[in-house]
């Protein structure tokens, strides 16, 4: 058994390493971009909405129809849609720094509309009593409503992080590697059964540990 | 000093045109608490929230301390607002910050320096008696530490005018006399101007100087508290007086004393009290008195009574006897069965 395990490694080990290290790389970055945009998207959504501090209509249903459009485009279609978008920013479509811009794509729309639904959460009557001392709106965004939401937030964001580990899985496609091309390359199409089934293994194990920590850190967040 | 000038509030919702607010004026001089009592609906939140523009008015002007507020830019109001304290009926604390943050965080985001507001912090923690739940969350308060939390943090600004939006109507009956006391003291000590709204004429009777009974977004009556409660001139002023006396009698009795003689209601106000002039009475007339009912109760600085008589004799007698206890200075009216139950 053992040495069966530690042929494996032999054969594949330096593979599924270097597997995990693209994965991290592409899920940290593009979400650490992702967020950057979608946070400021999503409390725009709250704060043009109809009878909301900055109300307005125009920017709202634009911003709206906007995210809805690139949410209803399947991950793989856009991944090949948006190249020459791709290159122009990034300089190249391949590897993991071109699979970087349409992962933000995908994935900052969906963050923003997680935020919305996080950020309406929060008591109007706290934001009010705020606004009744005298506190400027830019505070009122970041030390009422995103920390009022903060629990919220970080739930939302555990949803977003293992949607983007899926999303990785088809960056193989255009050469930039991660666990998901690994089990799909190599264990689906050359029919290395232990490989997918390693890889496969590992993806749960990293998918249900970020669950576990999102829902720990959001119940310490929260005080209610 | 609060002033409100002709103050409407419309709301349009497609083709309906809705008065919450219709044409209120009224002024609360500094250092006066001032309630305004109505039912619900009759557009005292609105009114209270159109004073630090929380909602703005359709027509009309605020002033404070002679500023008008509601010529002011954005960058001006919030400086402005920072002087107007306000309460609310649901707390409106942050749920993820602690006692001492609730406070501060406020005082950092207008620009308090960070010492000052630490002394600040302390000094309004000890007024409001939380100085043991500093470190303590809001979900672990219960609802009059939670308010009292929310005094101090509008304290905490030394506000000149404190706005209370039914500061007291989700707490207990004691709790509630705990926060009246707090408010009456803070007005008290620090001269603060308050500017009230309730549906409890309790509220009004414990801690008001003045009143305004409102209805319809209508100011209908407004007086000094020992005014409206001798003499209630409206029909909806009557009831919240009423409310405060449970003095109804029965239908059958009052039929029955009515055959001869009639039945008074007197209130008298301070030391003159009115069982005094009701001794003289008895000698004075051909008339034999006898209270059905009576209550004595504290305004805010003076007591305030009310009986219910039945002055036994003629006619002649009796409105003899009635004239003579309105020369003695008590307010005498017809008693009346009504005050039909208000359906709210």
């Amino acid at each position: 058994m053992s040495a069966k395990i530690s042929e494996f490694l032999d054969l594949w080990g330096a593979d599924i390493w270097s597997a995990i290290i693209e994965t991290f790389q592409m899920v940290g970055i593009s979400l650490l971009i992702s967020v950057l945009i979608g946070l400021p998207l999503g409390v725009l959504l709250v704060l043009t909405r109809p009878e909301k501090a900055l109300e307005n209509k125009v920017l709202f249903r634009l911003l709206n129809t906007v995210i809805n459009v690139i949410r209803s485009i399947p991950f793989i279609i856009l991944l090949f849609f948006i190249l020459p978008f791709t290159k122009m920013i990034a300089g190249t479509t391949i590897g993991v720094k071109g699979v970087i811009v349409p992962l933000v794509v995908f994935t900052a729309p969906y963050i923003a509309r997680l935020m919305e639904s996080a950020l309406l959460e929060v008591d109007r009557g706290v934001v009010e009593a705020y606004e009744a001392m005298g506190v400027k709106t830019r505070h009122i965004i970041w030390h009422v409503l995103v920390r009022e939401s903060r629990s919220s937030i970080v739930l939302g964001l555990t949803i977003a992080t293992i949607g983007l580990i899926g999303a990785t899985a088809m960056a193989g496609l255009v050469g930039a590697g991660g666990l998901g091309d690994l089990a799909y390359r190599y264990g689906h199409l050359r029919y290395e059964v232990d490989v997918m089934y390693v890889t496969v293994f590992l993806l749960i194990v990293l998918v249900q540990g970020l669950q576990s920590f999102g829902n720990i850190l959001s119940a310490r967040l929260k005080k209610d | 000093m609060i002033r409100l000038e002709n103050i409407t509030k419309t709301y349009q919702s497609g083709e309906t045109v809705t008065k919450a607010v219709d044409d209120v004026s009224l002024q609360v001089e500094k250092g006066t608490i001032y309630g305004v009592i109505g039912y619900s609906g009759a557009g005292k939140s609105t009114l209270v929230r159109m004073v630090n523009l929380l909602e703005r008015p359709t027509n009309g002007k605020v002033f404070i301390n002679d500023v008008e507020l509601t010529s002011l830019s954005t960058g001006k109001l919030q400086k402005t607002r920072q002087r107007i304290g306000m309460i609310f009926q649901s707390f409106n604390l942050l749920k993820t910050g602690t006692v001492h943050q609730n406070i501060a965080i406020p005082l950092k985001l207008t620009g308090v320096p960070k010492k000052e507001i630490e002394n600040r912090v302390d000094k309004y923690l000890e007024i409001v008696g939380l100085s043991d739940k500093r470190d303590a969350y809001p979900s672990q308060l219960s609802g009059g530490q939670k308010q009292r939390v929310a005094i101090a943090r509008a304290l905490a600004h030394e506000p000149d005018v404190l706005l209370c939006d039914e500061a007291t109507s989700a707490l207990d009956p004691d709790t509630t006399e705990s926060i009246l006391a707090l408010l009456e003291q803070i007005n008290r000590d620090f001269g603060i101007t308050i500017l009230l709204i309730t549906h409890e004429m309790h509220v009004v009777q414990k801690i008001c100087h003045e009143v305004a009974v409102m209805e319809n977004g209508k100011v209908i009556e407004q007086g000094r508290v020992v005014d409206i409660f001798s003499q209630p001139e409206t029909s909806t002023a009557k009831r919240f007086v009423q409310s405060l006396f449970q003095d109804e009698l029965p239908e059958s009795l009052v039929t029955r004393l009515k055959e001869n003689g009639q039945i008074v209601n007197l209130s008298f106000i301070g030391e003159r009290s009115g069982s005094p002039a009701l001794a003289h009475v008895s000698k004075k007339f051909d008339v034999y008195p006898s209270i059905l009912a009576g209550n004595i109760t504290q305004l805010k600085d003076q007591p305030f009574g009310r009986l219910i008589v039945h002055l036994e004799g003629n006619a002649d007698e009796t409105n003899r006897a009635v004239a003579f206890l309105e020369e003695s200075g008590v307010v005498v009216e017809g008693y009346v069965q009504e005050v039909e139950a208000h359906v709210s």
